[in-house]
């Protein structure tokens, strides 16, 4: 019989120009941390170091917060709407110029495929911008009252597995709206915030405007608790999200939180088959798993659980795991060495209570961080791995009797971030998002993402959509 | 295997059993399939892989003797200045060109290739079911060891399955052992991807030995997300039934990347076991030289001319 | 002494520039009464013509996304930026005003592209719905294209009043048929040139030149055409249009001068969906 191998097919990474060591992006300059401290930044595939970082003291977040309230109160707030929207556009341009670019360097910095930052990641940042760029000058449209007007300062921390989307999410929306903004990049992740800043100076958009701080937990908390900042738009952890809920109580400042999930996708016995199990793969092992939004949880009807197990066990043989910048990898390396602790962690957690682990065999790299697509069957929800996000590639199976027990069963945990309805009929695609708790729900479809789309979650899940016109509400304040 | 009995109720409740396509999230999967990137030793491999699996085409009103004995000998010899080029898979003409086609192979010393008849009043499938008998006996009787029949879409299409299935396996008895049947769905005329994938299941239940997209009459033809459906369902007849069923996309597919695509659609959602002449046809006429040159170029390290491939 | 290269002003329509199959041609003068060029003078033909370029761009064009048809009108500021020059030349001579005067206009013209771009992919969320009827349904309205639209431009204004016509017609994801100001035409084509060149496809936009009161009846009772911006026309004109646009109820619409969404809507229909929500 013969096969058909793959041979190898690296993207080059000769297109990205990693400085040596980077600095502080603030007003408009890169320069020193304070005592000019730094940390490295690793390629999570190889373990090899990309560079050296600046690392953000909280006299460095103050001449961030400084630079973006000048940057407010004398450019920003006083250009008109319309020039402050041909910013972004040029941005969303410069983006889709420098495409190929920021996708390897995402790759390198992240470890996640190249296919996924080509075609997905950078895309979607440029989109991003475009379409919050035609939101500047539009902004009584958004519902937020006649003559909206931003908060001033807003300070931004987001995490690693999406770098420059989750930057594009943050960055756009408050800009737009006429905010400034400090963002700090996750501490794994900060090299495509820090080439940004390079497009922003492209662009010639005013000094102070935008600021990336790099640094750590203690950078994030010096951004959180400042007296001049305004607002805050967190993408993290759930644990993190509640504290910042806690930090934020008796003071001025609002904040939008986007958080963990613990997503069921739901499939019942007449869902169109073979999509079905695109939209599972893809649910779970997208991104490595690295998803707050992620399927974790398939919820499948009993009666055709054997089937579908089947075809999905064959479709996961399938997965190629390995170097991310090889256009044919579909799951590269995880994040971090935390992460693929806490991924082992779970993982037993689910053998040790009885749940039945299945894993693509596979060759895994000598270096880097890794994990193979798993299942686990016979999960139910008093498991950890029913209840817990494993942010990893990993899916928990469950099953469900009637459409009842499956919303029941979906909407048990203290999450509600996303669902999947798997059914070749309407009325049940419309009786099953009706009754999920979830703030984002997908119909034989999954993973689907739109700066139109409004993307937020119920519950512990966090507080605010981000996207579409209801995104924008939150940078805003209305005339009551 | 009797999953259907021929009567128009057991056919409809098989088809009932089905699962429905969704049409954005199966053309999704087969354009990600397309963003696989074949180079190297993979691109080699699967360049002659293609060859060997082309069924040369020549299927015109103006065909003469002249045109089918030329791509005849370009079918044993793509390229008469390399010998290490695979002879294709077969050549495919009208019935009435059958006999000299099979003298011609066999004169350029061609035996192996065998000769593929389109019948059944190919393309529009529009005539009485005697025609296409006639059709179908003159092609074998002149050495036809394959016959590339349509379905009656016209059938198909107003609800008269049973018409499409008993035609079908009318047609197979009479090809016999003497010739394997591919069952022409004529996708673009069918439309939807449901229809594809109940026009597969009809064809495998009524006796294809393949199952082919288009006449290359009519576009849209060997689309990826159709050819995609059709390799899922007989990945899944197998798993069924035990009986391994070919396919054969025609139509549309001109260049080597296009090729190279359709390979990869096979490894991923049949498998490998499909990968050869035997499971896996492209009809195509202009392919071929692409792929010549795209070899060229991989053989010489620059880019290829037209001037160094033959017409036919 | 270089003798220059004087442009030949032919009609746009499908993505070319042929000139009016009448063979005609009108005269146009600088604001001084110096002779500049001889621009194509349509017939009922060539608007024939271009109605059928329209419809048939229509299909792609409303079933491209918006983010796409959003991307196509920013190129168009874009390209129109850069030649931004040439128009201004071409203002000042045809329109008799001042260089300063015709910049201000160009720069409005540009960023008339850049707001209405902003505009496509965000129509549906703010004049959309989801309604919330008595009973177990889901129940949705959303606006879509009308199809080939037939616009008349300010007669006044030589390039940003075609443009303010242009630009939203074909944000909202309708195909045109745009007739210029019949004495102030030149930097129509040009504008055209700008449109053949920002990867937007033949016939979405199709712009004539020629005489408006020869044109208007035809557009009138051209029972394709699906809605009209009469903005250009008499108040004569206009009610004639629109008694002949009654034979297919034509949408009808004039307009100011201005920047707004209505201009969007006037161009849109409104489809509402119902679909059980059960088991």
């Amino acid at each position: 019989m013969m096969t058909f191998e793959y041979a190898p097919a690296p993207e080059s990474t000769a297109i990205v120009k990693i400085k040596s060591e980077y600095g502080l992006f603030i007003n408009g300059k890169f320069v020193p941390a304070k005592g000019g401290k730094t940390f490295t930044t690793i390629n999570p595939a190889t373990e090899e170091t990309l560079t050296k970082v600046a690392f953000a003291a909280p006299s460095d977040v103050d001449k961030a917060v400084a630079a973006a309230r000048t940057a407010y109160s004398k450019v920003w707030s006083k250009m008109p709407a319309a020039e402050r929207g041909k910013y972004l556009f040029r941005i969303a341009r410069i983006l889709q110029e420098r495409a190929r670019e920021f996708a390897v360097l995402e790759t390198m910095d992240n470890g996640k495929p190249i296919r996924e930052t080509r075609d997905i990641d950078i895309p979607l940042a440029a989109a991003h911008f475009f379409y919050h760029a035609g939101w500047a000058d539009k902004l009584e449209h958004a519902g937020v009252g006649s003559s909206p007007k931003p908060h001033g300062v807003v300070g931004q921390v987001i995490p690693w597995n999406f770098p420059l989307l989750m930057l594009s999410w943050k960055i756009a929306p408050a800009l737009a709206t006429g905010n400034t903004v400090v963002l700090k990049p996750a501490e794994t992740t900060p090299l495509t915030a820090l080439l940004f800043a390079e497009v922003c100076q492209q662009a010639d958009l005013p000094a102070g405007v935008v600021n990336i701080v790099t640094g750590d937990g203690s950078t994030g908390s010096a951004i959180v608790n400042h007296p001049d900042i305004d607002k805050i738009a967190f993408t993290g952890s759930t644990a993190v999200g509640k504290g910042i809920a806690r930090a934020i109580a008796g003071t001025k400042k609002s904040a939008t939180l986007e958080l963990g999930g613990k997503g069921a996708n739901i499939v019942f016995q007449d869902a169109p088959i073979d999509e079905t199990v695109e939209g599972i793969i893809s649910g779970i092992f997208f991104n490595q798993g690295h998803v707050c939004c992620a399927g974790s949880r398939l919820l499948v009807q009993e009666n055709i659980q054997d089937e579908l197990l089947e075809k999905l066990k064959r479709r996961i043989s399938q997965i190629r795991v390995g170097n991310p910048l090889d256009k044919n990898t579909d799951l590269g390396a995880i994040n971090s060495a935390a992460q693929l602790a806490k991924i082992h962690e779970l993982s037993q957690s689910g053998d040790l209570e009885g749940a039945e682990r299945w894993s693509l065999q596979c060759d895994l790299p000598g270096k880097g961080f890794w994990f193979p697509p798993t299942i686990f069957t016979g999960v139910t929800q008093a498991h950890r791995i029913a209840q817990e996000e494993i942010f990893g590639p990993v899916l928990s199976v469950l099953t469900f009797r009637t459409p009842q027990e499956a919303i029941e069963k979906a909407n048990n945990t203290p999450f509600g971030l996303s669902a999947g309805i798997w059914t070749d009929k309407g009325s049940r695609i419309l009786w099953t998002a009706k009754h999920l708790k979830a703030g984002v729900i997908w119909a034989n479809t999954f993973n689907k993402f739109d700066p139109a789309s409004p993307f937020g979650g119920y519950k512990e899940s966090g507080w605010g959509r981000e996207g579409g016109r209801h995104g924008l509400a939150a940078y805003l304040k209305g005339n009551h | 295997m009797h999953l259907i009995d021929g009567s128009a109720s057991s056919i409809k409740s098989f088809l009932k059993t089905l699962s429905p396509v969704d049409q954005v999230g199966a053309e999704a999967r087969a354009a990600m399939l397309g963003t696989r990137s074949i180079k190297t030793s993979s691109k080699s491999w699967a360049i002659d892989m293609a060859i060997s699996m082309i069924d040369l085409t020549t299927l015109e009103g103006a065909d003469t003797a002249g045109k089918v004995k030329a791509i005849c000998n370009k079918a044993v010899r793509p390229d008469p200045s390399d010998p290490t080029v695979p002879h294709v898979g077969a050549i495919c003409v009208y019935n009435d060109m059958v006999e000299i086609a099979r003298k011609q192979l066999d004169a350029a010393g061609g035996h192996e290739i065998p000769v593929a008849a389109v019948s059944t009043a190919f393309p529009s499938g529009r005539a009485s079911l005697e025609v296409k008998e006639r059709d179908t006996k003159d092609a074998i009787a002149h050495g036809a060891t394959e016959i590339d029949m349509v379905i009656d879409r016209g059938a198909f299409l107003s609800g008269d399955l049973e018409k499409v299935f008993s035609e079908i396996q009318f047609i197979k008895s009479i090809c016999g052992d003497r010739a394997h049947l591919k069952v022409i769905l004529e996708t673009g005329e069918l439309v939807t991807l449901d229809n594809v994938r109940k026009a597969s299941y009809l064809a495998m239940a009524a006796g294809a030995d393949f199952i082919k997209t288009s006449t290359g009459k009519v576009t849209p033809a060997a689309t990826a997300p159709v050819v995609l459906v059709m390799l899922e369902a007989v990945r899944d007849w197998y798993a069924m039934t035990g009986v391994k069923i070919g396919v054969k996309p025609a139509g549309g597919i001109r260049t080597t990347k296009d090729a190279i695509k359709q390979l990869v659609l096979v490894n991923e959602t049949a498998g490998p076991e499909w990968l050869n002449p035997q499971l896996f046809r492209i009809g195509a006429s202009a392919l071929l030289n692409d792929l010549l040159m795209q070899r060229m170029k991989l053989r010489d390290g620059h880019y290829a001319s037209p001037n160094y491939v033959t017409l036919d | 002494m270089r003798i220059d290269v004087k442009k030949t002003y032919k009609l746009y329509i499908g993505g070319a520039f042929p000139r009016s199959e009448s063979g005609r041609s009108y005269e146009i003068t600088n604001a001084k009464g110096v002779f500049i060029a001889n621009p194509a003078q349509a017939s009922r033909k060539d608007l024939r013509d271009a109605v059928v370029a329209a419809r048939s761009a229509f299909g792609g064009w409303s079933g491209a996304t918006a983010f796409n048809r959003g991307q196509i009108l920013y190129r168009a500021a874009e390209i129109m930026e850069g030649r931004a020059a040439q128009f201004v030349d071409e203002i000042v001579a045809i329109e008799g005003i001042t260089p300063s005067a015709a910049k201000n206009q160009v720069q409005e013209a540009i960023d008339t592209w850049v707001w209405y771009s902003g505009w496509c992919d965000k129509i549906g969320s703010i004049y959309g719905s989801t309604n919330q009827v008595s009973g177990a349904f889901y129940n949705f309205t959303i606006p879509e294209p009308v199809g080939v639209v037939g616009a008349f431009a300010p007669q006044k204004s030589s390039l940003l009043g075609l443009v303010q016509t242009i630009a939203p017609i074909i944000a909202a994801g309708n195909t045109v048929v745009a007739i210029a100001s019949q004495k102030l035409p030149l930097p129509a084509i040009t504008l055209a040139e700008v449109l053949a060149t920002s990867d937007l496809p033949g016939g979405v936009v199709n712009i004539l030149t020629g005489i408006t009161a020869e044109l208007a009846p035809w557009m009138g009772s051209h029972m394709d055409v699906d809605a009209v911006d009469a903005s250009g026309l008499t108040a004569a004109q206009d009610k004639e249009l629109r008694i002949a646009g009654s034979e297919n109820l034509k949408r009808v619409s004039t307009f100011k001068s201005e920047l707004s969404p209505q201009r969007l809507l006037a161009f849109m229909e409104q489809k509402t969906v119902w679909h059980p929500i059960g088991l």
